[in-house]
């Protein structure tokens, strides 16, 4: 339930005497109407109202018995107050002074007790609420995602999924995970605080540079089939710490899968994509190999199926874990990304033009800024490729499935 | 009497030169007023262009980058250069009043503190021009407030706290010099009106939380600017650091915006419902615990920033206590209206507004420190609203009360009834429109400080009411602005006691002459005011005693004291200049690579001020 707590101000009770009364009114059923709406309004698919798996769900039943605690004392408090307002307003003809009354011990004592009493019995739950929320995953069947924040999107690897050469299964922006599974993140920032949140998986918790802070995910078994409006079992997320220019913009989406449709999932990422050898999408590995390496990777195989990794490997040592740290997001299988520009735009051919095109167009980003020496990465520049060349390469990259 | 008003007249009272010179605490506090007032109405502009920009999915108003400005300086206004001064002009006018006193203990101090304040108000202002505001949030959270150092819009910010903090460290001593050598004879601390309670319990939060960011803002200034590794993770360094002294500094800092409000509410239930505040020294103590407490709550803003859950447990049960207190204050208010005789005139109205939505702001804030559903609240629009709640829903209308209950003091004119029912009015409803929708958009999961939303998160409707309500808002202040206008010329003449007040400023003219009292006035009780013309008959209702025509307060005054002059400090231009020198050189900080010569400027003329200042004669033209 989202909250109504609202109240209409004191005039909605005693009002009624000034030529005001009327406004009084009106402004009265109006915030109560404004109420009866938010009661009734839908929660949305990246709400926390509605949690799709466990430790959501702890947190949510949490909220639902500090919000009618609150409601009630609400309740009990205003009525006082509304009888008091209009018990005791001035009427006219009425020039009885009023009783003295400069305070009352007992009474007063008991409203500091009473209220000590009730935050007291609060405490318990919030307590044991902080350690099982904060506990970390444990169990051979948790998986591992190390997380690292960038500006202004995420990457993902799992360290525990390696290919028979040894890489690690890398992506970005859409962290696919199985249904009913516990889902360890260790997450790192190599520039600014950011928060990962994914509000009906669990709260939020900040992604510090020069720490690892931790969160579980775990969702339902049957999230993997429910449609919140972007497919099926893909939840909706995003950075909650003002992170910079394009805070707003640095989304992202949990894939709630079947574990076997996880599995298979998991495979096929770890596998090369193949290099265009004919027509324009071989146009494209061209300028790929050339340009976009600089910053981005893929990991690619040729037709004998040697296994080349484009682009160097950058990491960040953070208390003795190794996080990836690269320039921009691995692009090995882009095509089969739902979303581009850290889930800000539908992948399609045309978007993904655009962005090639000029990607501050699309989303606010400094990339005049950046300075690669450094390791200072601010948003993807406009190369100047011409259309030719970028159609040739969304070809090559829609492609890699 | 008759020989007092002479021989403080040192200068011409009118005329830019004797606002610029002026030490008149009273003067002062207009100052304050007028110029908190005009920062307002820009932040206010600034909310609704935020405002305009969420109106819709993907709103194309605003750039990002103006986005991220707009509301960095919205917050940094409101709290810096609206509330904390809109407070001030309260204490500054009223403090030396409410204790029967001519001036506060340091006047010069005050003006400088003005002063500054004005002075680095208008240079953070001034990035506008030079290439833009802040944009790293009012927490300047590091090491984003670090980075961009191409860029001197955080300089900016860096800078104009650090002086801001300067002259409200300042103040506060001034004040607490006030309180505890100026009080009339007879005025004990327990005689003291809540409101100076709460005054004192805010100078003392600023004197030892302000230092804490002090620090924190030197560091990351070097940090910025000189290679400083202080918030630099790379070199081993942690950026929360740079939370913890922020927000030692930023929790005391929410109670220096609400307990003035609370004093202000504490005084004007009591005169509008004629009955005696309800346990006067509960409502005192627990302002003062929540002094004590405010302190030790701090991390309740980093809940999601891991600490490790055992610190997490220990600052839920600290925020969970100063609900107490602030609970504590409620009931009494509310049993100050029980039983009394309630005069719904618009002061009143909007300190019953100020419990009512402050009771809101006050159970979502116990929300918040169930930590675990605070995982989900944290620096979403629910905090937004949160926030709102307690401090415009809470402190603007309580210094709006102030307003029209103190402004037949500081002009004696009345402002109209009506205009300010009808600004009353719109103002809860335009008010609740806006903030209330943002719990349940935080909820539903829409981060806070964010240009745009897509759509299909269902955040449309909420953001769309929270828009017109914020225009709502800005209407009622339209009403307000008539209302002050029109009250200058036309409003009723108020006299020296319109709402049959129960402290010592309604003893004096309205507006009260510069020296205030013309004889210092000896307090036998708490309200002695009310006492001078109340008693109680044998059920303890208040019965009027008979006006002893003239000198009514003859008996009350000091022994032995036969009328001599009395010597009130002669204006001054060198707190003015002081503050100018010192803005000068911070301008110098922020463009080093010029600015040398600001900073060398700025350090000559400050120390110019400082030394003129200590040399001159605190009186001029003594005749004796």
């Amino acid at each position: 339930m989202p909250p109504e707590r609202r109240e209409p101000g004191p005039g909605g009770i005693g009002g009624g005497r000034s030529r005001l009364g009327g406004t009084g009114r009106r402004a009265a059923l109006i915030t109560a109407a404004v109420a009866v709406l938010g009661a009734c309004s839908g929660s949305g698919p990246q709400s926390a109202l509605t949690p799709e798996g466990p430790i959501a769900r702890q947190i949510d039943d949490l909220w639902d018995l500090v919000f009618v605690l609150a409601v009630i004392v609400f309740v009990l408090v205003m009525a006082v107050f509304a009888v008091s307002i209009f018990r005791f307003r001035e009427r006219k003809h009425d020039t009885r002074e009023p009783r003295q009354i400069h305070g009352n011990t007992p009474l007063e004592i008991s409203w500091t007790v009473l209220p000590a009493v009730l935050l007291a019995v609060l405490a318990v739950p919030t307590v044991r609420g902080i350690f099982e929320v904060r506990a970390a995953a444990e169990g051979p069947d948790v998986i591992q995602v190390n997380v690292t924040g960038h500006q202004w999107w995420w990457e993902f690897e799992f360290p525990d999924m390696v290919s028979d050469d040894g890489r690690t299964l890398v992506t970005a922006n859409e962290l696919h995970i199985p249904a009913g599974v516990k889902v360890q993140l260790n997450m790192t920032s190599r520039d600014v605080i950011h928060s990962f949140w994914v509000p009906p998986l669990n709260g939020k918790r900040d992604v510090v540079p020069g720490r690892i802070s931790q969160l579980v995910l775990e969702a339902d078994a049957e999230v993997a089939d429910k449609d919140f409006g972007f497919g099926p079992g893909i939840i909706p997320g995003q950075c909650a710490e003002f992170c910079g220019l394009a805070h707003a913009d640095m989304r992202l989406r949990v894939f709630v899968q079947s574990p076997a449709d996880f599995e298979a999932w998991a495979a096929a990422q770890l596998e090369p994509v193949p290099i265009p050898t004919e027509g324009a999408a071989a146009a494209g590995y061209e300028t790929f190999n050339s340009t976009c390496t600089t910053c981005h990777r893929a990991v690619v195989a040729d037709a004998d199926g040697a296994v080349t990794t484009l682009g160097a490997e950058r990491t960040l040592e953070v208390d003795g874990v190794t996080f990836l740290d690269q320039f921009g997001p691995d692009l090995t299988h882009f095509g089969g990304r739902s979303t581009l520009g850290a889930a800000i735009l539908e992948n399609s051919e045309e978007h993904l033009a655009d962005w090639i095109d000029n990607p501050s167009d699309l989303k606010p980003m400094a990339p005049l800024r950046n300075d690669l020496e450094a390791g200072k990465v601010l948003g993807m520049p406009s190369y100047g490729i011409d259309a030719e060349q970028i159609a040739q390469l969304v070809e090559m990259l829609e492609a890699w499935q | 009497m008759t020989a007092v008003a002479q021989s403080v007249d040192h200068d011409p009272k009118t005329g830019l030169w004797s606002w610029i010179t002026t030490v008149d605490h009273k003067r002062i506090g207009l100052l304050y007023a007028v110029t908190a007032f005009a920062f307002f109405l820009i932040a206010g502009i600034e909310a609704l262009l935020i405002r305009a920009q969420l109106a819709g999915p993907d709103g194309t108003v605003l750039s990002a980058e103006a986005y991220n400005q707009l509301f960095t300086m919205h917050g940094l206004t409101m709290v810096f250069l609206v509330v904390m001064p809109i407070a001030s002009a309260f204490i500054n006018y009223l403090l030396p009043l409410m204790l029967g006193a001519r001036d506060v203990a340091f006047p010069r101090l005050n003006a400088f503190s003005y002063w500054l304040f004005l002075f680095a108000g208008l240079m953070i202002y001034s990035s506008f021009l030079f290439g833009g505001a802040p944009d790293g949030a009012w927490v300047g959270y590091s090491p984003l407030a670090g980075q961009l150092t191409e860029t001197v819009r955080m300089d900016f910010w860096a800078v104009g706290l650090q002086l801001l903090g300067v002259a409200s460290i300042a103040s506060s001593v001034n004040f607490i010099a006030t309180v505890f050598t100026m009080r009339a004879p007879g005025m004990t601390m327990l005689r003291m009106p809540v409101f100076v309670w709460m005054a004192l319990v805010i100078a003392f939060l600023l004197l030892f939380s302000l230092p804490a960011v002090g620090i924190g803002l030197f560091q990351l200034f070097l940090d910025r600017n000189f290679g400083a590794v202080f918030y630099e993770a790379a070199a081993g360094a942690d950026p929360l650091l740079w939370q913890h002294l922020f927000w030692i500094f930023g929790h005391p800092e929410v109670y220096v915006l609400v307990l003035p409000a609370m004093g202000i509410v504490s005084e004007i239930l009591p005169v509008f419902s004629r009955k005696p505040l309800f346990g006067y020294e509960f409502v005192v103590f627990s302002g003062a615990a929540i002094g004590f407490i405010g302190f030790g709550v701090w991390s309740h803003h980093m809940f999601t920033s891991g600490m490790g859950p055992v610190a997490e447990a220990g600052f839920a049960v600290s925020t969970m206590i100063i609900a107490v207190p602030t609970g504590v204050k409620i009931f009494n208010w509310i049993g100050t209206t029980w039983g009394g005789r309630l005069r719904m005139a618009t002061p009143m109205l909007f300190s019953l507004g100020f419990i009512a939505q402050f009771v809101i702001g006050g159970l979502s804030g116990v929300t918040h420190a169930i930590v675990p559903t605070d995982y989900q609240q944290h620096d979403t629009y629910y905090v937004v609203a949160h926030f709102h709640y307690v401090l415009f829903g809470g402190a603007i209308f309580g210094y709006v009360a102030g307003v029209y209950y103190w402004f037949p003091k500081w002009t004696g004119r009345m402002l109209d009834e009506r205009l300010g029912k009808i600004h009353f009015w719109l103002m809860v409803l335009g008010f609740n429109l806006t903030f209330a929708p943002m719990h349940i958009l935080g909820l539903n999961g829409m981060p806070r400080r964010t240009y745009r939303y897509p759509e299909g998160l269902g955040y449309e409707f909420w953001n769309g009411m929270a828009t017109i309500g914020a225009f709502i808002i800005a209407l009622s202040f339209v009403f307000f602005i008539i209302n002050l206008v029109r009250a200058r010329r036309h409003g009723g003449v108020a006299g020296d006691d319109p709402w049959d007040g129960r402290t010592l400023e309604w003893a004096t003219p309205s507006p009260p002459p510069e020296h205030n009292f013309d004889e210092v006035p000896l307090v036998r009780s708490l309200d002695d005011f009310w006492h001078t013309k109340y008693a109680e008959d044998e059920e303890g209702r208040a019965v009027r005693v008979p006006a002893v025509t003239g000198a009514a307060t003859d008996a009350d005054t000091e022994a032995g004291d036969d009328h001599e002059a009395i010597h009130m400090p002669s204006p001054s231009y060198y707190p003015a200049l002081a503050s100018l020198g010192l803005v000068v050189f911070g301008y110098g900080m922020i463009y080093l690579n010029w600015g040398w010569i600001a900073v060398g400027v700025g350090a000559i003329v400050a120390l110019w001020g400082l030394f003129g200042w200590s040399l001159e004669p605190v009186t001029k033209g003594d005749d004796h």
